[in-house]
Formats: structure tokens, C-alpha cells, sequence
């Protein structure tokens, strides 16, 4: 597999560590309530299809990257910098 | 009267010669991470320019020459290689000493490419990968700067702690090369 | 029998090889199955289960039964196909699955009980009782079965792997690959073309075709030397593109060095190419079927193709008196090569009735062979034809059910091939693999003609995908023959026919498989084993689902075909871990230190990738508890020193490093005064601790964060991941200096005295009081000073630029014994560090809360913080969470265990009763006694109560006390002191 990165361009996916779906990125304000703070942290899709997920080019440049993929093809379609995606 | 001694990270290990490529430790100077503050990144690539003469790097490109070099290092850093950093720096960036963090070789020899090529994930051969060029990605399983500084020859960076593993790791991909016709 | 005037081979150059201990002679050129047909050696292996004597079945990496062991001792490979495997001088090959010998084998006896060894022999069988499973029947068995084996030695080849880049990847070389590489090679595309075998050309050196009016190998040979003269191009020959991975990623071993006895040290056996290409070609050709038929397996049957691949290469003839048999034009031009070679024909048997008649050789046609004999090889075979059956003498059977298209890397990513009626056979299903064209046999087209100009189309289309222009390029002229086929799957009859020769697997296995209702092809290859080998079926696999969807009553293309999956051929183990034998693929991280603590007999041990000494025995000190022991009273009496510097250390700076740091930690850091250190704790977002470790102020927008040894990559890419993807318009940076700095504890009441006359100051606590830190220079080198302690001890962390560690260390250590202290290790701090109720890693463990550790009020009420919202989640600060106690022993064992449960002291120690568990034990030298620390439930409130420790793995039980967790000095007098 492999990602690319917005600032390396493309790599190898060893060089990546994955983190999970990147509804990581869309905290919730502190009394924003159970639900929320409960989809926040446990609830995750399982999608078969297109999904976004967090990461993080641990073994290049550091950045925190979004990577929008199949599931199911393997295809990567995008990838955006964490501090620049828009959720 | 107690003396505090230095010691250089591969002092031991290098100088090494395989075949045609070979490895040496480099005395590169001082190692400074800088890391432009929000929106200073052109005003520190002026401050750059000024006082050590060569810009800020672009990503995976290195700046400057031989004795004072800026090397891109990441999403938020380059390293200036070689000269004390100026104070005006600090206006702009985070500035870290970093001179004692990492292990600077030398790999050069015609076939310097083919042992890379069994350590980094990345095409580093010349048409893709030029003088000036830098990469950061792995080395075996490290993780490493290296850049091209010459036609043959590249200059690699790892964490200090980790010159054996990468003096060994050299090795074995310089043994692999050389033992091909 | 090797023929005069044929083959590829270099006939000035013979090679002595050794097989089964017997001395033979081949040349330069051939492969260890060449050079044994050409000695007459038909037999060269026993199958799996039965141990049925076979031959060599083809001339490829497809073999399935020609299996040999090369070499011997630490270096000894088993399963060798003796079709790849080149001889040169010194090659000592063994058969392999045989007792005592090839040719008197004693398991040969499972051949006369194969009637009750058919398909789920096994399953049915060793059922009763249970408990002889593993230990009689799975020992038994595998004894019995099994090819070759390892030496169980430590094996001494080196591996490589290596990367490689290019636009176009050419998977095969023959014709159609040829054909694509010089077409792209032409366009200036940066191309790789691969094969696996020695020399390229594929079929072209095994057929006699001609290529514009050239003998093909020539053709190949005149391609190959264009493609070598361009910069553009790169040959990888004894290269096998094993896997078809995602993004253009592929998996190819290159096999270096098997085919010569040099060895230079330090040369790699293999090389595990990992390519990446932009686009890519498949010409991976076909692979021929046998046809099943009653014991179609004895030595001396073997695929047409081999045949004709063994006389045209390799100038062998596979028998002196042959015959041939199938349902394509193959049989012909099989009659034809062999009679041009002046070999004898005894039939031709064409189960098609309108096969062409011919002048030259005899045709049977509309006929089919229904059987052979003949004890160690082939004596004769029996025909079937309408009028009867005739038996006919030979030493050869060149068959051909057909040809398979080598589809294997087109269904590595999921991909389905096709079922095409008029060839009978599957095909690449387009865009299988993102980038992949298809030319060639692999893709069922099968005459030269039409591989040369798939070739040059398949190029065309990944030019066009590159960006690159095609040039033009004529098309050679050859041979464009139509292939026509009838099905010839399996003869009826009586006995067994062999469908998967390498786990003998025959045409009745796959119906009482149907019969027994594993209809579905998946089903029936695991209760069958067919297509389970080391071959992985592509011997058997179409004619095993043609007579499954016969048995089940469906079509071929409803049936399906199991999954092909990497990798295309068997990789040894080694070339997969390649650079992880030995020590292991991980780096190596040593402190500035280590050389000293080696030097002074320090047991060295792993925290993370860092090597951290346990203890210094000193002499005279038999056990590590006396050494551990010593240093800890030295700390608590005198002054120890310890390198601490392999704890993450982050730089942290920005006009936002407060604001951040707040945002990160549980309590506040944007109000710690400048030149002042403070502990924090840091949450997951779930709530529950992450890490801990001390933060100094350095500057008013500069922080050094330390975090633990094992937490520092975690710890960093947590902020990384806070600062860009939480609040990325925060102004702060992160640097790690962990290896900047060389940072070594100085601990215990004379470590001011130790550190006196070192500084360019003087420590008092007025200017350095406890959890100050600054600037200093350590004997005229700008170093960095904390006061901070993680012993309870008056203590400092000095640190040096990492270039000064070495030396600084030796003066501390000659400092610290002058003073009556010395070195401690990890046992020690350990030691000093649950004396004093100090929490690692071993309480922090992902499951524990603020609250559990005692450090609620911690959770700051002033801000958000990560974490903060889910760690006030009620359930995490109920009534019965087990909660951060100390324990002490009262009874009469003395003896705490860490991992140990805990229960009420009249409770029956079981699941349903446990009121907690020890993370941390160790003997106490200063409170002379074993103590632990413990998470039991509302442990605080139970300080004075007696609990028990069970622990049922060691079988040790111990009553408690259950104490404050600060055994030693809770008032913390002596660290202020």
C-alpha cells in the first residue's frame, strides 16, 4: 500500500502509522453531552466503501494526514493534512 | 581538575570501505533544528539568508552548501547544518540545539544508490533523486534524513543512540552490493 | 538421452553433480531435472502421502513431484524443484520423503491401503479419543507425511531484501514480454522485465518456432541484447514476481546465488524485491495441464510442453520410444520436434476424432490412454479407442490437457478471472490489478504471433497511462496457429488417476467429496487437500472444479476456482525476514553510558528499543538482589547515579507551549514559574491515564517536557496529533532532544556534595530548591540542571550535551564511590521508586484513572484538558473501583507477587470474590521487608485492613496489610532536605 503524503509525496505505507477513523478530529465541546462525547471516542462506521482515517507519517515528515479510501477496492482517493482537513 | 571529554557518535565504527562504496563519520559543525513561529517562515528564510546565506528549504529539498546547509526535516522543522545560529533566528523560529542528537555519515562510492536501495523505501536513484534533494523516511528501521551531496555520495542522519545499528545495517547492504558482479 | 545437436546447453562446459550420493555429469546450461532425464534418472522423488515413486511432471516452477533436498548442514534446503535448481560443479542433491532409499521406499506400504486413505481419511479416522490428537496422531502423522526437512540448525545463508522503483514492470519474458519491454524500452520508459528463470526468452527456448524468419531463442536473444544496451532498462533474470500488492506495489525474489557453489561472505542467497511501479505488464505465459487417467503418475509421464521444453532447451530426450497423448495440435508439433531429433515415436493418441492425420507417425484418433505399468517407471501404456483397448510399450508419455493462462497475480487483489469456453480455460478478468495490462499466453492468447502483438498493445497501454509516446514498431512475423481444444479432463475408468500429484489427491477424492456434500470448491479443496501443496494446485486446480462442476451438475463458471494468493511460488521464510535473523530487524538504541556499564558487568536489559543495565555487581555479590539491595541503601544512605537518558525528553516552544501544555496535561503548566519543574499527568481521551512524567519551565515560551522511556514515540505523536489535528492555530512546536542530551540522576543525601566543584554555582536551597531547574555549566560545558527526584532522595538530573555523556559519567561514578555510593540500575530505581509509592507503567497500564492512582484532584477544574470529560464519567469514580494501595506482608509468608489477585481474607479466592490485584512488588533493604503496590477496591478507605493474596499460577498465598503506598518518608522531608 501506499499514501500520499501533502508534503512527501507518495511512500510506502511502512513509513505510516494508522490511527483510526478520523472522527478523531471532530471533539466535541466539553458539555456537549453524553452522546456526543460517546460517538466521539467508542462509536465508529465499519464501512464497506469509502472511509477517512487518521495517519500520522511517523517514519518521514511527521504530519498528521487524512486519507480518504475504499475499503473495498484498496483505492486511496485523497489525502490532506489533519491541520487543514475540514471534517 | 576534572575534564569533560567529548566523544563523536560513531567514534569506533567508521571510517568503513566495502567494496567500492565507503562510510565516514562527518564533523558537520552545529546541528540546530529550527521550526518557523506561525506565519514567520518567510521572515525566517530572509533572517536565514542574511546571516547564513541560504534560504529556508522547501519540503524535501536542502538549501546552502557544504559547511552551512539547511536541511528540510519535516512538517515544521529544517536543520541548519554547520554554523552557530545566528541570534536574529530566535526572532522567528524555535531554535534547538541538536548538534549531539544525531549521527552524521558519509555514504559515497559509485554504488552508494544500490545499498541505499536495500535500506530506504524511497527512489533515490539520480534522475529522481538530486543533488540538494532530501528525504526524510526510514533506514532499514530507523528513521533518517538523508540527503544527496554529491554525485555519488549522500549524507544520512540518524538518532545518535543508534550509530551501531546503523553502521550495521550499512554494512550488511554495502556487503550485499558488493558481493554482486 | 541427450541428443546430439540440440538444446541451449553448453556442451564445452560439463558440471559433476552429485544426486543421492551418486556421481552424474550435465553442462553449463541445464537444471538439476535436465541433467538427470538426460542420465536416464527418471525417478526422482515419492509423493506425499503415498509414497508413490515420480518423475519429473514439467519443466517449470510449477513441479509438483521432482522435489529435492540441496546441500547439507546448517545450510541444507529442502523442496527444491529440481526444475529451477541449476546444477554447477559440487551440487549435491538428495531425494527426499523416501526410507531408506528412492528406489525402496517402506512407506510405500500406505500405497497398498490407499483404498482406505482416500479424501477425509484423516478427519474420519483420528477422531477417537480426543486426548491421542496431539499427542499420538498429529506426531504419527506427521512423521509419515511431510517433504523435505530443515537442518533445525541456525541457518547460516544471508538474505537481502531491496527496493525498487520503476514506470513499467514486465512480468515474464518470453514473447509477449520480450515484445513489451522493447516497446516501452523504445518510448525511454523506465522499465524492469523479470523472469524467473535463468535465461530469458519463455517458450521461445523451448519451442523450435521462428520469429521473422529467425529461430526464436535467437529472435530473443537479438531483443534481449537491444533491451540490455538502453539505460532504461533494467533485466532481472532468477527473478519470480511472487505478489500483486496495492498501489503498484509487487513482491519478487530474485534468486542470487543458487545456482553456483561461490558463496563470497557476506553475499545474499536471495534478494526480496519489493517493486513499485506505475504500470504494469503480465506476460506471464501458461502453464500445461496433465490429463487424468489410471496411474498417470509413474515416472516417464510427463506434460508435452516439458517434453518439447526438455529437447529444444536442454537437447534431452525425456524417453528413447514415446508416445504422445492429448486433445490439442500440441501432441503434433510434439510428434514433429522429437522425430526432427531423430527420437521414435510410438503413437500419437488424439482424443479429438477429427485430429489431423500425419505420414510420419502413427494417430490414434478419438482415442484416450485409460492406463499404464511399470514398477520404478513407464513400461507401457493402455489405449482405449472404439474398437478396444491396445497396449502399446513405452518409456515416455508427453500429454497435454491444455493450457492454463498463468492468471495467479490478476486475483491477488481480489480479482475474479474468466471463464472462456472456446479455450477452456481462465483467463484475467481486465482491471483486476489497477495498472495491469495482459498479453500473451497469460491472457489465452496463445499462438506467437498473437504474444508478440499483445505484447507490443500492452506496452502501448501503459505508455499511453505514462504519458510517453509509442513508437512504432512492426510486428515480427511468426507462426499464428489457432488452438483448438476439446474438453479431456479425466478418462473414466477403474482405478486411480491422479489430479494433484504433489498431495495425491485423485479424480475419485474430488466426487466423494461431492458425494459427501463439499460442493463448493473451497469446500472441496480443504477436505480433498487438493491444490494444498507446495504447487498450490496449478497442476490440478482447473481439471479438480471441471470434474466437480461435472459431479455437482453445474458449469465450470458457476462452480469458480479457489482463490490464488501470494505468493506465485514458495519464498523461503528467510527472504521474507531478510535482515531480522539473529539480533532482529529492531535498532539498537544505546546510552552515552553503556560501554561503562558493560565494562562493569551490568546485566544489560531492553526498556524499548534502549539497553538499560539491571544492577553493577560488585565482587563478592552472588545474587542481583545483594547488588540491588547495596545500591539502594547506597542512594538512601550516600549518593547513586543512574542514566536517565533514555526518558523522552520534548522541547516545547511557541507563544502558545502554556495554553498547549494546559490543553494536554491534567493540571495547569501555563502558571509554573519560570526556572521551576512540575509533575503532570496526561490523559487519553477516554479518560484514562496515559503517561506521566515532570515538565520545566525553561523560558517564558519555552517547556521541556519528559516523559517516560517506553511512552516517548506514544507521547510524541499524541502531541503531533493534538497540536495539528485539535487545535492546529495554536502557535507551539515540538522537538525531541531526547538524544541531545546525555542526563544522569544524582541521588541521595550527599548528591549536592557530589555535584559541588562540578558547577560553575553552588546548590543551596535557596537558589536550587526542590523542583527547581536552569541553566548551569558542568566543568565549563553548557549543561542543564533539574531538582527533581524519583527516589524520595535529596536528588538532581544533570544533563550534558550527549558528546560529554561518556566522560561525565566516569566522573560522577568516581565522585559518587569516593562519597561512599556508586551506580544503581533499574532494579534499584525500581526499588527506590515503590518505597515511595512512585507509579511506572506497571500501575499506569490503560486501564487506570486519576482517581485510581490516587491523583484525582490532579484533574484540574479550571480548564478543558484531553481526557478530562470521559475521566468524569461516573462510573469512573464510583464506589468499588479498585483504587492505588500499598501492601505489606504479615503473615507467615512473606512473599509478594506482582500479578497476584487479591481477596477479603475469609473470602474463597475466586473470580467472583477478587477485590484486586499487585502491579509492582519488590523487597524493601530500607523497610526490610517484601512490599507492593496494588489496585484493590476502595483500597484508600481500607488502610489498616487485612486482605489476602492469592497467587494460583505460583500457588502462593500471603495476608496483607493494606498501607498508604508511600512506605518511606510521606512527609517528604528528605527530598526538601
Amino acid at each position: 500500500m501506499r499514501i500520499t503524503c501533502p508534503h512527501c509525496g507518495e511512500r510506502d505505507r511502512r513509513e505510516f502509522y494508522y490511527r483510526g477513523a478520523a472522527v478523531d478530529l471532530e471533539r466535541p465541546a466539553p458539555d456537549a453531552g453524553e452522546e456526543a462525547w460517546d460517538n466521539f471516542v467508542y462509536l465508529r462506521d465499519n464501512p464497506a466503501g469509502v472511509t477517512r482515517d487518521l495517519w500520522y507519517h511517523e517514519g518521514g515528515c511527521g504530519a498528521w494526514i487524512v486519507v480518504t479510501r475504499d475499503t473495498v477496492t484498496h483505492e486511496v482517493l485523497k489525502t490532506e493534512l489533519a491541520s487543514e482537513a475540514k471534517s | 581538575m576534572d575534564k569533560l571529554i567529548a566523544k563523536t557518535a560513531c567514534a569506533g565504527l567508521l571510517p568503513l570501505t566495502v567494496g567500492s562504496v565507503s562510510v565516514s563519520e562527518e564533523d558537520v559543525g552545529a546541528i540546530t533544528s529550527v521550526s518557523p513561529l506561525k506565519g514567520q517562515k518567510k521572515a525566517l528564510s530572509d533572517a536565514l539568508k542574511a546571516a547564513h546565506g541560504m534560504a529556508y528549504p522547501a519540503a524535501n529539498r536542502a538549501t546552502g552548501k557544504s559547511g552551512a546547509r539547511a536541511v528540510w526535516l519535516g512538517h515544521s522543522h529544517a536543520m541548519l547544518i554547520g554554523p552557530e545560529p545566528d541570534a536574529s533566528l530566535e526572532k522567528h523560529a524555535a531554535v534547538v540545539d541538536q548538534s549531539d542528537a544525531w549521527a552524521v555519515v558519509r555514504l559515497e562510492g559509485d554504488r552508494a544508490e544500490q545499498v541505499l536501495a536495500r535500506l530506504v523505501p524511497v527512489d533515490l536513484r539520480s534522475g529522481h533523486f538530486k543533488r540538494g534533494h532530501t528525504v526524510r523516511s526510514l533506514l532499514f528501521h530507523m528513521t533518517a534524513s538523508i540527503t544527496r551531496v554529491g554525485e555519488n555520495a549522500f549524507q544520512i542522519m540518524v538518532f545518535r543512540s543508534m550509530a551501531e545499528t546503523l553502521v550495521h545495517d550499512l554494512k550488511r547492504a554495502m556487503e550485499g552490493v558488493a558481493t554482486r558482479g | 538421452m541427450r541428443i546430439n545437436g540440440k538444446g541451449l546447453i553448453d556442451r564445452s562446459k560439463p558440471v559433476p553433480f552429485v544426486f543421492d550420493g551418486i556421481s552424474y555429469s550435465g553442462f553449463e546450461g541445464d537444471t538439476l531435472a535436465s541433467a538427470l532425464l538426460a542420465n536416464e534418472q527418471r525417478l526422482m522423488g515419492r509423493s506425499f502421502k503415498y509414497h508413490r515413486p515420480r518423475g519429473v511432471l514439467t519443466a517449470g516452477s510449477e513441479e509438483p513431484n521432482a522435489l529435492m533436498t540441496v546441500g547439507s548442514g546448517p545450510t541444507q534446503e529442502p523442496n527444491v524443484r529440481a526444475t529451477m535448481q541449476e546444477i554447477y560443479p559440487g551440487l549435491e542433491a538428495r531425494s527426499q520423503n523416501r526410507w531408506p532409499s528412492l528406489n525402496f521406499d517402506l512407506l510405500s506400504l500406505n500405497d497398498l491401503a490407499a483404498p482406505f486413505l482416500g479424501a477425509g481419511f484423516y478427519y474420519k479416522t483420528f477422531m477417537w479419543p480426543k486426548s491421542f490428537w496431539e499427542k499420538v496422531y498429529e506426531p504419527a502423522i506427521r512423521r509419515a507425511a511431510g517433504l523435505g526437512a530443515l537442518s533445525g540448525r541456525d541457518n547460516t545463508d544471508k538474505y537481502e531484501s531491496a527496493y525498487a522503483f520503476c514506470d513499467l514492470l514486465v512480468i515474464g519474458a518470453g514473447p509477449a514480454g520480450l515484445m513489451a519491454a522493447l516497446t516501452a524500452g523504445r518510448a525511454g520508459a523506465d522499465v524492469i522485465l523479470a523472469d524467473e528463470s535463468n535465461r530469458m526468452g519463455g517458450r521461445l527456448l523451448a519451442e523450435t518456432y521462428e520469429i521473422d524468419g529467425k529461430p526464436g531463442n535467437v529472435w530473443a536473444d537479438e531483443v534481449l541484447a537491444e533491451l540490455k544496451s538502453m539505460d532504461n532498462v533494467r533485466l532481472m533474470t532468477r527473478t519470480t514476481v511472487a505478489g500483486a500488492y496495492d498501489q503498484g506495489t509487487f513482491a519478487a525474489v530474485e534468486r542470487v546465488l543458487h545456482h553456483t557453489e561461490r558463496r563470497p561472505n557476506g553475499a545474499p542467497l536471495e534478494t526480496y524485491w519489493r517493486i513499485v511501479a506505475k504500470r504494469s505488464v503480465l506476460a506471464a505465459g501458461a502453464l500445461e495441464r496433465p490429463v487424468a487417467f489410471r496411474d498417470n503418475d509413474r515416472p516417464g509421464i510427463m506434460t508435452a510442453g516439458a517434453v518439447r521444453a526438455y529437447l529444444n532447451r536442454w537437447g534431452v530426450s525425456a524417453g528413447r520410444n514415446v508416445t504422445i497423448f492429448g486433445n490439442t495440435d500440441d501432441i503434433h508439433r510434439t510428434a514433429r520436434d522429437l522425430l526432427d531429433a531423430g527420437v521414435h515415436v510410438a503413437a500419437v493418441i488424439d482424443s479429438r476424432h477429427d485430429a489431423p492425420l500425419s505420414k510420419d507417425y502413427q494417430v490414434l484418433r478419438g482415442a484416450q490412454v485409460c492406463g499404464s505399468s511399470g514398477r520404478k517407471g513407464l513400461e507401457s501404456i493402455t489405449v482405449r479407442r472404439p474398437s478396444g483397448e491396445e497396449r502399446i510399450h513405452t518409456d515416455c508419455l508427453a500429454m497435454t490437457g491444455g493450457w492454463n493462462p498463468s492468471v495467479h497475480l490478476t486475483c491477488h487483489m481480489n480479482g475474479r478471472p474468466t471463464w472462456r469456453r472456446d479455450i477452456e480455460a481462465f483467463v484475467p478478468t481486465p482491471g483486476s490489478v489497477p495498472g495491469m495490462s495482459i498479453a500473451g499466453a497469460c491472457n489465452g492468447s496463445f499462438s506467437t504471433s498473437a504474444c508478440l502483438r499483445e505484447g507490443i498493445a500492452a506496452a502501448g497501454e501503459a505508455l499511453e497511462g505514462l504519458g510517453l509516446t509509442a513508437p512504432d514498431i512492426a510486428l515480427p512475423v511468426a507462426e499464428d496457429a489457432s488452438y483448438e481444444i476439446t474438453q479431456l479432463w479425466a478418462v473414466p475408468g477403474k482405478g486411480r488417476a491422479w489430479l494433484d500429484f504433489q498431495n495425491d489427491v485423485t479424480v475419485k477424492d474430488v466426487k466423494q467429496a461431492a458425494t459427501e456434500n463439499f460442493r463448493s470448491v473451497e469446500h472441496m479443496k480443504r477436505y480433498t487437500t487438493q491444490g494444498m501443496a507446495t504447487d498450490q494446485g496449478k497442476n490440478s486446480n482447473v481439471a479438480a472444479l471441471a470434474i466437480l462442476a461435472d459431479a455437482t451438475g453445474r458449469g465450470i463458471p458457476e462452480t469458480g476456482t479457489t482463490t490464488f494468493r501470494p505468493p506465485y511460488s514458495p519464498i523461503a521464510i528467510g527472504a521474507y525476514g531478510a535482515g531480522a535473523e539473529g539480533e532482529g530487524f529492531k535498532p539498537q538504541r544505546f546510552t552515552t553510558s553503556h560501554k561503562a556499564s558493560v565494562a562493569r558487568n551490568a546485566p544489560m536489559i531492553e526498556a524499548g528499543l534502549w539497553y538499560r543495565p539491571s544492577y553493577f555487581p560488585k565482587t563478592g555479590e552472588t545474587t542481583w538482589r545483594e547488588s540491588c539491595d547495596r545500591e539502594v541503601k547506597q542512594v538512601r544512605d550516600a549518593v547513586g547515579v543512574c542514566d536517565v537518558s533514555t526518558l523522552g525528553k520534548i522541547d516545547i516552544q511557541g507563544p502558545d507551549a502554556g495554553k498547549f501544555l494546559d490543553f494536554v496535561y491534567t493540571n495547569m503548566f501555563s502558571t509554573l514559574k519560570v526556572g521551576r519543574v512540575r509533575y503532570g499527568l496526561m490523559l487519553r481521551e477516554d479518560g484514562y491515564v496515559m503517561d506521566d512524567g515532570t515538565t520545566a519551565r525553561l523560558g517564558e515560551n519555552h517547556y521541556l517536557m519528559t516523559t517516560t522511556t517506553a511512552a516517548a514515540g506514544e507521547v510524541m505523536k499524541h502531541l503531533e496529533f493534538v497540536h495539528q489535528g485539535l487545535c492546529p492555530d495554536l502557535d507551539v512546536s515540538f522537538t525531541s532532544v531526547t538524544e541531545q542530551w546525555a542526563q544522569f540522576a544524582v541521588a541521595g543525601p550527599k548528591s549536592r556534595e557530589l555535584l559541588s566543584g562540578l558547577l560553575d554555582q553552588t546548590l543551596d536551597d535557596e537558589s536550587w530548591p526542590f523542583m527547581a531547574c536552569g541553566q548551569v555549566e558542568v566543568l565549563g560545558v553548557k549543561g542543564r540542571l533539574f531538582r527533581i527526584s524519583f527516589s524520595g532522595e535529596h536528588a538532581y538530573e544533570i544533563a550534558v550535551p550527549a558528546r560529554y555523556g561518556a566522560s561525565l559519567f566516569d566522573i560522577l561514578i568516581e565522585r559518587a564511590e569516593a562519597l561512599g555510593g556508586g551506580l544503581y540500575g533499574m532494579e534499584a530505581l525500581n526499588v527506590l521508586r515503590i518505597e515511595k509509592g512512585f507509579i511506572t507503567h506497571a500501575e499506569i497500564h490503560g486501564r487506570t484513572t486519576a482517581y485510581d492512582i490516587g491523583m484525582g484532584r490532579m484533574v484540574s477544574q479550571k480548564k478543558d484538558c484531553i481526557g478530562k470529560t470521559m475521566s468524569e464519567r461516573p462510573g469512573l469514580e464510583e464506589a468499588g473501583r479498585e483504587r492505588l494501595v500499598g501492601l505489606k506482608p504479615i503473615g507467615e509468608s512473606r512473599q509478594l507477587l506482582a500479578g497476584a489477585h487479591l481477596y477479603n481474607e475469609e473470602a474463597e479466592p475466586v473470580r467472583t470474590s477478587d477485590q484486586g490485584y499487585i502491579t509492582s512488588v519488590c523487597y524493601s533493604p530500607t523497610l526490610e521487608t517484601m512490599i507492593g503496590l496494588a489496585f484493590l477496591a476502595d483500597g484508600p478507605d481500607r488502610e489498616g485492613e487485612v486482605v489476602k493474596m492469592v497467587d494460583h499460577l505460583r500457588g502462593v498465598t500471603t495476608l496483607c496489610e493494606v498501607v498508604n503506598p508511600v512506605f518511606f518518608d510521606p512527609e517528604g522531608g528528605r527530598v526538601r532536605g
